[in-house]
């Protein structure tokens, strides 16, 4: 066995050493760990309060996650309250407020694995939608959970498009309350977090109907349980929706309201308001209803979505290097499977897609946070791209978490299928990513709609470009690009500005094609919105590949940002480097299509993808490790730091209640249809 | 029944009867089959409950018990032959999963493989009947597909004629056979055969694992559940740790090779056939991606049929989700996958019983081109099935994840095809190591046969794999035929450069080994091509036996769509190998959007045609009726979470931390 563990281990009897088959891999540090960790963490002294908050968290056997694969639906949501309210109470004794870093910490700490996360929800809503007064009143009341929020948008028969949903809200001016009711089966309110069982107010989407005229969706504040006795007030009927793939932890409910009154204090009222008789007042865009999904799709990404690739990667490359498998010379050891190709052209490009989308996910909480002020003060500038870039960011990055994190875990074999592995808890946890909070066809469809309208904007109807302002993101659309691509041998595609230029011909003549066509189908008597179905398989292209060119060239741009590091900056050169070019592979027919590539130039792409690979095969536990996982976090048999799969997988079987517990079935029905075998001896 | 499905199924442009038969083989298979399936549904001891609100040993107790009634209800209705076997599963356990199923599918074939006359007489007729329950125990800890990494020893002892098993350390346990945990008493364990002092590989053992009569494990055995999955909940996988563990001579199976009472070794005249057991496993999987890809179909067609949402025009009451574009392509592409997938899975069946009936008569001539086939049809087609479940299932939005619409259910059951039976991966290398010496053959001058024998025509193409070639025909991307030629082209040209790249590093590296390992992305690659040309090739043969002409019509656009999707996906093979130019990519994309609208108007009446049961099928969103939001309502009101009108946790927990916040 080989040196001690000095990470935060689980404390099992083995796991005092380390596997000599991992030690090895962290023998040569081509980089500095901890400083990439810092980077991630974004600055020292963030990981120095991250680690804080985890050594208080698994210091206290409350917070054990470790029986969560042995539990029904009941013990996980019973689970998760039990943890949110003890988590409350020493939030409450350190002084970590609501919103605090410590919180954020403590959340990732316990992977989420908390009740009332959409309690969170509903205060970030009630900041962009409530006024003053109204945040004034509700805030702290959720923030000392003298009432349990949620936020009920979704219907039985409604999703994504915000117009379809069909509560209403009637104004009754006679006694200043709005009526809101459910008017049919499909209208019942379905999926919110925390409804099912939780909470006691929900903030509801509704159509607005004041002085008789329809005024859209609006959000009003509903009391929903008793605060005395949380039985469902008059009207409500409430409850659970049933088991699902994964949030087994969460109650996500139904929600059927019969005329419950609720006053007109209640609507929230930042940007349109209501008065005594019945007057409406509205003081923001047609978008502004969008603003609460824009906050909650920025903050998924780096808290929800984009740590369970990472943590797939973490257990999938641990996994593999502990993993023996067939030999590579006849006769010879077998080898670690991380030395087979076919591996590492598996795991490695998730890798590299991990860290692409952090960098992504960090800058845009940036852009986020400096128009987010502006939007606030009624400034709607930025809205437009904002929303457009963070509903393409969401779909892409939710979809190729998914699929990594699903590749992670058949890259782990058989064992990936247990459970124990923590992968498929992972996997329907980030699944549910690519539907919620906008489902992802319809998201990239609005990245495309913002992309077509501001290309046929700046080409004129004629296509003559005319100058005209393009927000940054889209500057690229009017600039000159170069008809054929310059590389002459495989090492010139390890050149950022090659790859990046690259992936914006290829955007941008995939979006030019998508508005040509649109224009095409009108020019032959298609109104606006047939033509826009009918050429929506194209649009979907163009969207996705404008999101591989804004990923592609954020990771260049944070690499040049790293010049004081240049260990670290080389180590992620070569990710970045695979990143695009595997990019480039997968979606090669549409870099060949107008012969921007030739056939050899792809066949170098090619060679210079497999030649990255082995060069970040060196690093890639230390690459993972960089993530800082704790081993309670990651809840994983196969992904110990330690690398101990094998011990730790059979003694984690054997608490399964498969064994601990009799078999009923046995004395049932098995021992019956044995007897005549008896009788026969 | 919801009106959108009833205008759906009045406008299909064929009847879907007919349809069933071509899938079920004839009229009189669709006959028996239902008869069978309504033995069941008529019958009042068959109970189907709800298994998502039940816990993972309320459901392996019910899988126990429909086992157990399963086995008693076959016999009193005599079915014996292996299809109406599965029939019967398909509807009484809806998703296959047994604990007892390990004994029929490797237990019981096994012993018929590789067993003696007198073995086969010894344990049989209990097997068969259950009296005894085996399972089949390969797979380690430590190690999956590579067999001879296993370490289980089995040590032959003169002194008392026995075998001496054991699990030498914590990665040899045995780990995953499903029915071992805690159902079986008996397992064939694979294990190195070791006598006089030499290890001889791999060989079968048929092993005692519990008492008969109190079911405890004997001793010397440690035997016990693998704990929670992803899916198969109802199944007991389990572990199997032997110390010293004695066992009669008799118990080694023997009908190839032999351990003689004085510990001499014969050994087996051709280790070929205990492929045999392999190669029915992996074809019936190809059966079962079908299978499991034209449910998920079904379901997402019949919800987006069901579902409308947001608006094309505004105005205009929110349209069918399946009127979307992006919906249809979404789902129709997979539609047509499953039905490729289906002829496929007839055609492997066909095959396996015409190679078995050969290998019987001594002919073993085909078997190294089936063994191939098979391995890289089953990665094929569970990589492909895998990936559109999940899309199916995404295409239903939220309700898709929630258990009501039963895909979560269908896509956990499927996944594990992925790395059970052989890792994909692992099954596309052996594929591509068939695929390297038949190449090998056509250079050194031999014709080679079957699937493969495109690689005749290479020498005589002189492709140079990185320069524009003249290919022998122009692609007519409205004919099966055509297309098939054009796949068939894009395998020549893959295998073609995955045997020179591995051919150059060769020259440079140590050994082959190395080298194969450095070519193997590019050896996976030629595999799936040669998978993709085999897959279009059957579909469009299909056409060819389709008599009635509205069904011919309908299937040949879903033929064609499926050729030209593939082809829009992997535009870059076609087009670097000149298989295809520029302007035809575009016409393809073009074509593949007027397929969409062409498939739409009998989309309904296409998946009805699988003729799934509602109890088959577990999906509140794809019932036959279409009546999902009344069904999902009543559904989720049985969620155990509903039990109480407030949940305990508000006492316990909630009521105390407002007190004290």
């Amino acid at each position: 066995m080989g040196s001690p563990v000095h990470r935060v281990s689980l404390g099992d009897t083995w796991s005092t050493q380390v596997h000599p088959d991992i030690e090895s891999e962290r023998y040569i540090q081509s980089f500095n760990v901890e400083r990439l960790i810092n980077i991630l963490d974004g600055g020292a002294q963030n990981t120095a309060l991250r680690r804080k908050v985890e050594s208080i968290i698994h210091s206290d056997p409350e917070f054990s996650l470790k029986d969560n694969y042995f539990m029904t639906q009941n013990e996980r949501y019973e689970a998760a309250v039990k943890r949110k309210c003890h988590l409350q109470t020493i939030a409450k004794r350190q002084g970590w407020s609501e919103g605090s870093p410590e919180l954020y910490y403590s959340y990732r700490t316990l992977s989420g694995d908390l009740a009332f996360s959409i309690h969170t929800v509903f205060l970030k809503s009630l900041k962009s939608l409530g006024s003053e007064e109204q945040i004034a009143k509700w805030a702290p009341l959720c923030n000392d959970f003298q009432i349990i929020a949620t936020y009920a948008q979704t219907e039985l028969g409604h999703g994504t498009y915000l117009q379809g949903l069909e509560t209403e809200a009637t104004y009754d001016a006679a006694t200043q309350e709005f009526v809101v009711h459910s008017p049919t089966m499909t209208a019942t309110k379905w999926w919110p977090g925390d409804l099912g069982r939780s909470a006691t107010h929900a903030l509801v989407q509704a159509q607005l109907i004041c002085s008789g005229a329809r005024q859209g969706m609006h959000a009003f504040i509903v009391p929903i349980r008793s605060l005395q006795d949380h039985t469902p007030l008059p009207g409500v009927t409430v409850g659970d929706i049933g088991p699902k793939m994964g949030f087994h932890h969460i109650d996500h409910g139904f929600l059927r309201l019969d005329h419950v009154r609720i006053p007109r204090e209640n609507m929230l009222s930042r940007f349109a308001q209501v008065l005594p008789d019945g007057t409406y007042l509205k003081v923001g865009s047609l978008q502004i209803n969008y603003l609460s999904m824009v906050v909650m799709r920025v903050d998924l990404l780096l808290g929800e979505i984009i740590p369970m690739l990472q943590k797939a990667c973490v257990i999938a490359i641990r996994y593999s290097v502990i993993r023996h498998q067939s030999s590579l010379r006849p006769s010879g050891p077998e080898v670690k499977i991380l030395d087979y190709q076919t591996q590492q052209h598996k795991l490695l490009p998730q890798l590299a897609t991990v860290y692409a989308f952090h960098f992504l996910a960090s800058n845009l909480l940036k852009f986020f946070h400096s128009s987010y002020s502006a939007i606030l003060n009624r400034d709607f500038s930025h809205l437009p791209e904002l929303h457009a870039l963070s509903a393409g960011i969401k779909a892409m990055v939710s979809d190729l978490c998914l699929q990594g994190t699903e590749l992670c875990r058949r890259a782990c074999g058989g064992h990936g299928y247990s459970k124990l592995s923590g992968l498929p808890s992972l996997v329907s946890r980030v699944t549910a990513s690519c539907t919620y909070e906008g489902e992802n066809t319809v998201l990239y469809l609005q990245t495309a709609r913002f992309l077509v309208k501001n290309y046929l904007q700046a080409h004129g109807s004629l296509g003559s470009t005319s100058q005209i302002f393009l927000p940054k993101s889209i500057a690229y659309l009017t600039t000159p690009y170069q008809a054929r691509c310059p590389a002459q041998k495989a090492a010139d595609f390890l050149h950022a500005k090659l790859y990046t230029a690259a992936w914006a011909h290829v955007a941008a003549r995939l979006i030019k094609d998508s508005a040509h066509h649109l224009q095409t189908l009108m020019q032959s008597g298609a109104d606006w919105d047939e033509a826009w179905n009918q050429s929506t398989v194209l649009h979907l292209q163009a969207a996705k590949a404008h999101c591989y060119y804004i990923s592609v060239k954020n990771f260049t741009e944070t690499l040049d940002k790293l010049e004081n590091e240049p260990a670290i900056q080389q180590v992620l050169k070569r990710l970045c480097d695979l990143y695009a070019l595997h990019s480039i592979l997968t979606n090669s027919g549409d870099f060949l299509h107008d012969g921007f590539l030739s056939g050899t130039q792809v066949d170098a792409v090619r060679t210079a993808y497999l030649n990255l690979l082995l060069l970040i095969r060196k690093d890639a536990i230390l690459l993972t490790d960089a993530f800082d996982f704790t081993d309670h976090c990651l809840n994983s048999a196969l992904g110990c730091y330690d690398g101990n799969v094998y011990e730790r997988l059979f003694h984690w079987a054997q608490r399964s209640p498969t064994n601990t517990q009799g078999n009923p079935a046995y004395e049932k029905y098995i021992k019956p249809l044995l007897q005549s075998w008896r009788s026969k001896l | 029944m919801n009106q959108d499905l009833r205008r759906e199924r009045e406008a299909a442009s064929f009847n879907p009867e007919l349809l069933t038969h071509v899938l079920d083989g004839s009229p009189e298979n669709t006959r028996r089959r239902r008869e069978i399936e309504n033995l069941i549904l008529n019958d009042p001891d068959f109970q189907h409950e709800d298994l998502n609100f039940l816990t993972r040993s309320q459901r392996y107790e019910v899988a126990v018990r429909k086992s157990a009634n399963m086995v008693k209800k076959m016999r009193d209705f005599g079915i014996a032959d292996p299809e109406e076997i599965m029939w019967f599963k398909k509807v009484h356990l809806v998703n296959f999963v047994e604990p007892v199923g390990l004994n029929y599918s490797m237990f019981i074939p096994t012993l018929l493989n590789q067993g003696t006359t007198a073995q086969q007489e010894k344990w049989l007729l209990s097997s068969k009947g259950l009296q005894i329950i085996g399972t089949y125990a390969q797979t380690e800890m430590g190690h999956g597909t590579h067999l001879r990494g296993l370490e289980t020893t089995a040590t032959y002892d003169p002194e008392t004629q026995e075998f001496i098993l054991n699990s030498p350390t914590v990665t040899s346990i045995k780990w995953w056979p499903g029915g071992l945990g805690k159902t079986s008493n008996h397992a064939i364990v694979l294990a190195q055969l070791i006598t006089k002092g030499k290890c001889y590989g791999l060989h079968a053992f048929i092993v005692p694992i519990r008492e008969i009569g109190t079911h405890k494990p004997l001793p010397g055995i440690t035997v016990g559940d693998i704990g929670p999955k992803f899916g198969y909940d109802e199944m007991d996988n389990g572990y199997l740790k032997m110390d010293n563990y004695r066992i009669p001579r008799e118990n080694m199976l023997m009908k190839y090779a032999q351990v003689k009472p004085d510990g001499t070794y014969v050994k087996p005249v051709s280790n070929k056939l205990t492929y045999g057991t392999m190669v029915f496993v992996r074809s019936f999987l190809v059966g079962e991606a079908a299978r499991s890809l034209s449910k998920a179909c079904t379901i997402a067609i019949r919800y987006s049929a069901v579902r409308h949402q947001s608006e094309i025009k505004p105005g205009e009451p929110e349209p069918q989700i399946l009127d979307f574009q992006t919906q249809q392509y979404k789902l129709f592409p997979l539609l047509a996958t499953a039905y490729a997938f289906q002829f496929v899975g007839a055609y492997m069946k066909e095959t396996y019983h015409r190679i078995n009936e050969d290998i019987g008569h001594g002919d073993l001539s085909e078997l190294p081109e089936l063994h191939a086939l098979t391995a890289g049809l089953k990665a094929f087609t569970s990589w492909t099935t895998n990936a559109a479940i999940e899309a199916c299932r995404m295409a239903c939005g939220g309700h898709g994840y929630s258990h009501c619409s039963g895909l979560p259910n269908i896509y956990v059951t499927f996944t594990p095809t992925c790395t059970f039976e052989g890792e994909n991966t692992v099954m596309m290398l052996q594929t591509a190591r068939f695929l390297m010496k038949s190449y090998d053959q056509v250079h050194s001058g031999k014709l080679v046969c079957g699937m493969v024998s495109y690689l005749n025509d290479l020498p005589t193409q002189r492709i140079q794999p990185q320069q524009v070639a003249v290919w022998p025909t122009v692609v007519d991307i409205d004919s099966p035929d055509s297309l098939t030629e054009a796949y068939k082209l894009r395998a020549a040209r893959l295998v073609e450069i995955a045997a020179k790249n591995l051919q150059n590093e060769v020259i440079r590296r140590e050994s082959k080994e190395v080298a194969w390992n450095l070519t193997s992305v590019d050896l996976v690659r030629a595999s799936e091509a040669h998978c993709h040309y085999v897959v279009v090739k059957l579909f469009s043969e299909k056409l060819l036996k389709i008599q009635d002409k509205s069904i011919h019509t309908v299937l040949r656009n879903l033929c064609l769509l499926y050729c030209l999707y593939g082809i829009s996906q992997k535009a870059g093979d076609f087009l670097q190998g000149s298989i295809m130019t520029e302007s035809q990519i575009t016409q393809v994309n073009q074509r593949i959007k007027e397929l969409l609208t062409a498939v739409r108007p009998d989309a309904v009446a296409l998946v009805d045609a699988f003729d799934f049961k509602d109890v088959t099928l577990g999906s509140v969103l794809g019932r036959y009726d279409g009546n999902v939001y009344e069904h999902l309502f009543e559904w989720a009101k049985k969620s155990p979470l509903n039990k109480a009108e407030v949940h305990e946790s508000y006492y316990k927990h909630l009521k105390p931390l407002q007190s004290k916040l």
